[in-house]
């Protein structure tokens, strides 16, 4: 095995400045990849998988140093080795496809034409010969249209498309190495799929090393042949992927499955007036409609999960529910009394019946308020709280969840991490003692665990106030673990709606079936399993 | 290429409105001067009764509203009237010298837009190093002192040697080449007053960026600092450098008036001055008309040129 040896790192460390200080990120990480293998790093955020994929190919971020360890590419010591040097070997022998293409591609340029600069800079080949290549690595790709796709601006192509774009950029000088960093998180599900297995097939064929990196371990799952596992910079281990599977050895990867994993216990049945109702409501911006007569229900003490890609009017309908967006035909009832269609309409009271949890706690938290403000204010506006009462209702709420008062009173929320940033969200809404709360994506900015004890919160919160939630997702796993109703959405319509159970067991709709079979699951073997049922053709392996 | 005809058309017509509002306010304000137009004429010695019988000749006992309908009426058949003061045509006066604020402002354009632009893009791709201090520490020196000391201090130094003259006088007979030589100083004023902003924005629109996804992406493709910033970084950066030298090129235009008076350069300027002085209101109006064409005119070109560079606007989805 020796002499195909491609990438060794050893005792790898790098550190990143806060301030004056200097702290590690990486902590003493070994690494080593074959020619034609491909690695999946997994871990939460902040576990250093994306600094340590660029330092695969000897690049550390602004404010970021590699400060030991090294990095042998090839036989090419990649610290020491000039930066002349490094970037010749950068985008021609290692490339690195971003987590969010339609971010990393340049929007001034063509799309072609940014796939032409690294041969041609590199002096691999010259620009015509480029252009044909990569209307040939489109079509591998599977791109639509791959004649004339090269010749249109990032913004007139769509995300799963952007990103397999990104991964021909990635081989247009065939490289021996090829950094994913975390391509189809960005994904709905059913895109995720093609560009997983575009991505799969292209690394196959041109028989190229890969480092995958993903928070996702089902994903990973498809890829990988071996896996390695980070946390906070550190390695927790590493096998070959089935073993992994089988039986990981360490309990923090056993956590990864955490939200998996999460079951609740059963709600009360709909019965009685439902706390919300919507009935027949088309809405929309401009001439177009985004909502097309769409109606359900959600009842006290229960979930309802509205489930779609994006671009399918689930935050519509919440902007319908809350009256952002008064709707063109259709209404929202309350407890069987219909709302005014125009939040500006609505007196305090109904106001403060529906209360929204945003999927960014980071931009939808003032960072000039402390946290005795942002849910303070609510409290004094809604209930009319004042002074001990009002202090002493904002220190019940932080303990509610599951923050200590004095501790975290005064605290800005740039002082706080992702998942105490979603809790001031859910503390803040819970202020106003509403009937309903729309949780829009409140998860889906969270690592796994820390999206559990989210999950777990809301959970306990909904039993101890017969709280009502309308809960919007892309992620079929959340769905699973907390709703009791599921709402399916594609292009404004319900597709289908019905009961978690039913809806899972027994979909009835196309739709679903296509959306619930493109959840990736921890078997190694289900996304072949999946293109071969999917194509009725053999998988390319 | 429809949205940017039909743009420019309806900002040329908010333009022309725009050019109404201002002459309303000028004449306006000219109102408000003290002094008297025939006083000014005659001299301190006139009767009373030569004064009322000029003042009747000039129209000038009408009362306002009616002395600017007939102006506006003038205006409108392209008829900018005499100059009271001279008696000679506005076109006339304003043609030659408007021609002569244009070449210096062209000249002038020509050096700092180049010179600040190419120091922004360096101060960027430099940025924090010894370069982009000193570039940075300059450029606000010299917009940070007066004008006019500006000019002194360049007449100091480059007129008193003998280099360069610090009067311009421009006859029937000059040739361009002259002209170069003799507005040398001017420009190279204007220029020294307009480069740091123009620069300092170039400098702060391309590190605004140089933190996006898309700049790493290039730096991760193995291309040179030099061609993130020319190639990934600039392109997109062109909206606010265009509109900052708009607004520098506007400036030049009409923002020359201490400059011309400390280098006598036959300008707007210093007609505008004289006018004002001397309550030639026709004369001011046509002037101001003029300046605020020049912004209206340059921020339009502007926002096009942002439209057309930018692929999002041009072509849509």
């Amino acid at each position: 095995m020796e002499n195909t040896r491609l990438l060794t790192i050893k005792g790898l460390k790098i550190e990143g400045r806060s301030g004056d200080a200097w702290h590690e990120i990486i902590k003493g990480v070994d690494l080593t990849l074959h020619k034609g293998e491909v690695l999946g790093l997994i871990g939460e955020s902040g576990a250093g998988k994306s600094t340590l994929g660029l330092a695969a190919m000897g690049f550390a971020r602004d404010g970021c140093r590699i400060s030991g360890g090294t990095i042998d590419f090839d036989g090419i010591d990649l610290r020491t080795a000039s930066e002349t040097r490094r970037r010749g070997l950068r985008g021609k022998r290692i490339a690195y496809v971003a987590q969010s293409a339609a971010a990393s591609f340049n929007p001034a340029h063509k799309l072609i034409d940014q796939y032409c600069e690294a041969p041609v800079v590199h002096g691999v080949m010259p620009r015509k010969t480029a252009e044909d290549d990569a209307v040939d690595l489109y079509r591998r790709m599977r791109l639509p249209n791959p004649d004339a796709i090269g010749f249109r601006y990032p913004h007139q192509v769509s995300g799963g498309q952007l990103q397999r774009a990104m991964t021909a950029m990635a081989m247009s000088c065939r490289p021996d190495l090829i950094i994913f960093d975390e391509p189809t998180t960005a994904l709905d599900v059913t895109t995720q799929i093609e560009v997983m297995a575009a991505i799969r097939d292209i690394v196959r064929q041109f028989g190229t090393a890969a480092i995958y990196i993903t928070h996702d371990l089902a994903v990973v799952a498809q890829m990988a042949d071996r896996i390695k596992v980070l946390l906070r910079g550190d390695e927790v281990e590493e096998a070959d992927t089935r073993s992994m599977l089988a039986a990981p050895r360490e309990d923090y990867t056993r956590s990864l499955w955490a939200v998996r994993s999460f079951a609740r216990a059963e709600h009360p049945s709909a019965t009685g007036i439902p706390v919300a109702s919507v009935g027949n409501v088309t809405a929309g911006y401009g001439a177009v409609d985004v909502l097309k007569n769409i109606s359900f229900d959600i009842h006290a003490g229960r979930t309802v999960a509205v489930v779609g890609e994006s671009g399918s009017g689930k935050s519509t309908t919440a902007r319908v529910i809350t009256g952002l967006l008064p709707p063109r035909e259709g209404e929202v009832l309350f407890n069987g009394k219909a709302l005014p269609a125009s939040f500006k309409a609505r007196s305090r009271d109904e106001l403060r019946q529906c209360q929204m949890i945003y999927q960014m706690a980071d931009t939808a938290l003032n960072p000039k308020l402390r946290l005795r403000e942002l849910i303070g204010r609510p409290a004094a506006m809604y209930l009319g709280l004042k002074g001990k009462a009002l202090d002493s209702r904002i220190r019940d709420l932080l303990a509610l969840i599951e923050l200590e008062p004095d501790k975290y009173i005064d605290r800005l929320p740039s002082e706080l991490s992702g998942g105490q940033k979603q809790r001031i969200g859910i503390a803040r809404a819970l202020a106003a003692e509403p009937q309903l709360i729309i949780c829009d994506e409140v998860t889906s900015a969270l690592d796994q665990i820390v999206q559990e004890g989210i999950l777990k919160l809301l959970d306990r919160l909904q039993n101890e106030f017969n709280l009502a939630y309308m809960f919007i997702t892309h992620d079929l796993a959340t769905v699973k673990a907390i709703a009791d109703e599921v709402v399916v959405m594609q292009h404004g319509a319900v597709v289908e709606r019905g009961a978690k159970a039913e809806i899972f067991a027994d979909p009835k709709e196309d739709y679903t079936r296509l959306l619930l079979s493109s959840v990736p699951e921890m078997d190694p073997d289900w996304l072949n399993r999946l293109l071969v049922a999917r194509s009725g053709l053999t998988p390319n392996d | 290429m429809n949205e940017i005809w039909r743009m420019i058309g309806q900002r040329l017509l908010l333009g022309v409105l725009t050019l109404f509002i201002i002459s309303v306010v000028i004449f306006g304000a000219t109102e408000l001067l003290p002094g008297d137009l025939a006083r000014e004429l005659l001299g301190q010695s006139a009767t009373e009764e030569t004064l009322a019988a000029l003042r009747e000749q000039l129209g000038l006992n009408d009362p306002a509203p009616l002395r600017y309908w007939n102006w506006l009426a003038g205006v409108l058949q392209g008829d900018f009237g005499m100059s009271m003061a001279t008696q000679k045509p506005i076109s006339e006066l304003v043609g030659a010298r408007l021609g002569n604020t244009l070449f210096l402002a062209l000249y002038a354009a020509a050096l700092a837009v180049p010179f600040a632009l190419l120091l922004g893009v360096l101060a960027a791709l430099w940025r924090n190093s010894i370069f982009d201090r000193a570039s940075n520490a300059l450029a606000l020196t010299a917009i940070s002192f007066p004008e006019f000391f500006v000019a002194y201090t360049l007449i100091l130094w480059l007129a008193q040697s003998g280099l360069f003259p610090s009067m311009v006088r421009i006859t029937g007979s000059t040739t361009t080449g002259e002209m170069l030589y003799m507005a040398f100083l001017p420009a190279l004023t204007l220029t020294l007053v307009v480069t740091a902003h123009m620069m300092r924005m170039t400098r702060a629109a391309i590190i605004n960026l140089l933190a996006s996804p898309y700049i790493e992406m290039a730096r991760l493709k193995g291309m040179s600092p030099m061609r993130v910033v020319l190639r990934h970084a600039v392109p997109n950066a062109l909206a606010p450098i265009i509109n900052v030298v708009a607004l520098n090129l506007a400036y030049l235009i009409t923002g020359v008036v201490v400059i011309e008076v400390v280098f006598v350069y036959p300008g707007l300027g210093q007609l505008m001055i004289d006018a004002v002085s001397n309550r030639d209101i026709a004369v001011v109006q046509a002037i101001t008309l003029i300046f605020a064409s020049a912004y209206v005119l340059l921020n339009l070109l502007a926002d096009v040129l942002s439209t057309i560079t930018n692929p999002r606007l041009m072509h849509r989805k």
